[in-house]
C-alpha cells in the first residue's frame, strides 16, 4: 500500500519534471530594417524553440529560407546575397533566462524576463542580452523579446550601392508560444 | 529480536530503491535532457523533414532573348523595358547601331506561385504579345527530391503592321509552345534547355515553312553575387532554317546580368533584332561572322502587390 502510494507520488513528480520542458515549433521571429529609403521586413513562423522552466535554459533554431518577405525579390536577395542560406542554412540562439526564479509558471500573468546567451547568425556567434516578457496562460507559455543586431557584426556585407536602404541596426522580434512537452 | 525492524526497514528501502531505479529509467525516456533538446532542434530544422526548393536559378525571367525557368511569384509584377540597337557593323556614321533601336515593353504578373501571365508590345513588326508560363516541377532536395525544374511556356503574338496583303486577321497570328528544363548545378552555374515549337499563320512565301522546331540552350555563370554572365543559343532544326525567301540564322546572344537590388539590368550582344520567340526564332537575319551584332539591354523592375506581411 505504502509502496503503491510512493509509486503514485513518484509518477506525479516525474510528470512534473517532464512538464518543465516546453517546446515550440511555431516560433514567430521577424526582423525590421527601417531606413527612410526602404522598410524591409522578414517573417519566420517556423522557428523551433525549447524552454526549460526549471533552469531557464532557452534555445532557438530556424531555417533562413523560411523567412518570408512581402517582395519576392527581397527574399531572393536575402537568401542569395546577404545570408547565403545555401551555405549557412540556419540561425540559432542558446541562452538562459537569468531571472527565472522570479517567474511563477504556475500562476497566470505577464512577467519581465532577462535573457542572455549566444546568438549565431550567418555562422558568426556573438553574446547578446535583452529584456523580454513571459506570458503564462494556463498551459501555454509565450515568450516575447525585441533587440537589435548590426549586420556588420555578423559578417554580412552590405554593398555601398544599397547602403542607404539597409539599416545599420536591424530590429529583431521574437514571439514564441510554447506547449508543455 | 531487535534487528528485525532494521532488516525490514532495509528490505523496504531496497525495494523502494529498485522501484525508484526502474521508475527513473522508465521516466528518462519521457523526459528530455540537454542532448535531446539539441537533437530536437536539429531534427525540426533538418532537410529530411522539409523540402528545400532551389531558388534564383537565373536572375530574371529572361536569360537574354528567351525565357528562363524563373517566373514571377504570386502578386508580383515585373515591368520590363527592352531595347535592341542597330547592327554594330553599320559603323561610326550610324554610331555603331545606337542611332536606331527597337523597343519592347512588357508586363509579367504572377497569378499564383506556379502561373505567370504577361502582355507586351514590341516595335518589331508592331507586335502585341501575350504569354502564359506554368511552373510544373521545381528543383528541390530534402523530403522531395527533384533534379530539375520544368515549366511550360506558351505565347501568342499579333503583328499589327498596315499591310494590304494581309486580308484576314488570323493571318497576323503566331504561336509558340516551349518546354523549359533547367538545373541550378551550384551557386554559380545554371543550365537550361528549351525545346521550342513556333507556328506562323502567314509566312513570306508559299514555300517557307509555317512550323519551326528549335532547341534553345542557355546558361548563366555568376561572377559575383550581383554580376552574372549569360549566354543563349537557339538551334533551329533543319530544314526550317533554310527559308527560300530569305536566309535566316540561329540566334546567339552573350551578355551580363547586373543586379542592383531593385532592378536587374541585362546588357548583351546578339544577332537577333526581335525580343519575342516568334521573332528571334526563324526571323533572325543577322550573322555573327559578318559582324551583324546588335547591342541590347533589358531592364526589369519588380513591383509587389502582396498583402502578406
Amino acid at each position: 500500500m505504502k509502496s503503491k502510494l510512493l509509486i503514485l507520488l513518484m509518477l506525479g513528480s516525474f510528470q512534473l519534471m517532464s512538464a518543465q520542458k516546453y517546446i515550440s515549433k511555431s516560433g514567430h521571429i521577424w526582423f525590421i530594417s527601417n531606413t527612410p529609403m526602404e522598410v524591409i521586413e522578414g517573417h519566420n513562423r517556423q522557428a523551433v524553440s525549447t524552454l526549460d522552466v526549471s533552469t531557464g535554459d532557452v534555445a532557438f533554431m530556424m531555417l533562413i529560407k523560411a523567412f518570408e518577405f512581402k517582395i519576392a525579390l527581397m527574399q531572393e536577395h536575402f537568401n542569395e546575397n546577404y545570408m547565403e542560406s545555401d551555405k549557412i542554412p540556419k540561425s540559432s540562439f542558446k541562452g538562459k533566462i537569468t531571472n527565472i526564479g522570479k517567474i511563477d509558471f504556475k500562476k497566470d500573468g505577464s512577467y519581465a524576463a532577462e535573457v542572455s546567451g549566444d546568438l549565431t547568425i550567418h555562422g558568426v556567434t556573438k553574446a547578446v542580452s535583452t529584456k523580454g516578457t513571459i506570458e503564462v496562460k494556463g498551459k501555454v507559455i509565450t515568450t516575447k523579446a525585441k533587440f537589435t543586431v548590426s549586420p556588420k557584426d555578423y559578417g554580412i556585407k552590405i554593398p555601398s550601392l544599397v547602403e542607404s536602404k539597409v539599416a545599420k541596426e536591424v530590429e529583431i522580434n521574437v514571439d514564441t508560444p510554447y506547449n508543455s512537452n | 529480536m531487535p534487528e528485525l525492524p532494521i532488516i525490514n526497514h532495509l528490505k523496504t528501502n531496497s525495494m523502494h530503491l529498485r522501484v525508484f531505479l526502474a521508475m527513473s529509467l522508465w521516466c528518462s525516456f519521457g523526459v528530455l535532457n540537454a542532448q535531446d533538446l539539441d537533437q530536437l532542434l536539429n531534427d525540426a530544422t533538418q532537410n529530411a523533414t522539409q523540402t528545400d526548393y532551389t531558388t534564383a536559378t537565373f536572375k530574371s525571367t529572361r536569360i537574354i532573348n528567351g525565357h528562363s525557368i524563373e517566373r514571377m511569384p504570386a502578386r508580383q509584377l515585373d515591368f520590363r523595358i527592352s531595347h535592341r540597337f542597330g547592327r554594330v557593323n553599320t559603323g561610326s556614321y550610324n554610331f555603331y547601331g545606337l542611332d536606331e533601336s527597337l523597343v519592347h515593353l512588357g508586363f509579367d504578373y504572377g497569378i499564383t506561385n506556379w502561373l505567370m501571365v504577361g502582355v507586351g508590345r514590341g516595335s518589331y513588326q508592331k507586335t502585341f504579345d501575350g504569354l502564359l508560363k506554368f511552373s510544373i516541377l521545381r528543383q528541390s532536395k530534402g523530403k522531395k527530391n527533384m533534379p530539375v525544374s520544368l515549366s511550360y511556356f506558351t505565347s501568342m503574338a499579333v503583328n499589327t503592321l498596315r499591310d494590304p496583303n494581309i486580308q484576314y486577321f488570323w493571318l497576323r497570328m503566331s504561336y509558340v509552345h516551349q518546354i523549359l528544363v533547367a538545373r541550378k548545378f551550384n551557386e554559380r552555374f545554371s543550365l537550361e534547355i528549351n525545346p521550342t515549337f513556333v507556328h506562323r499563320n502567314l509566312v513570306g512565301t508559299e514555300i517557307d515553312p509555317n512550323d519551326i522546331f528549335s532547341v534553345g540552350i542557355g546558361g548563366r555563370f555568376k561572377i559575383t553575387k550581383r554580376l552574372a554572365v549569360n549566354a543563349e543559343y537557339y538551334y533551329v532544326i533543319p530544314p526550317a532554317n533554310n527559308f527560300p525567301s530569305q536566309p535566316v540564322y540561329n540566334p546567339l546572344s552573350v551578355g551580363i546580368d547586373i543586379d542592383t537590388g531593385g532592378h536587374v539590368f541585362q546588357i548583351f550582344l546578339t544577332n537577333s533584332e526581335a525580343m519575342i520567340e516568334k521573332g528571334f526564332i526563324g526571323e533572325t537575319t543577322g550573322r555573327w561572322s559578318k559582324g551583324d551584332i546588335r547591342i541590347g539591354f533589358n531592364i526589369s523592375r519588380v513591383f509587389s502587390f502582396s498583402k502578406q506581411k
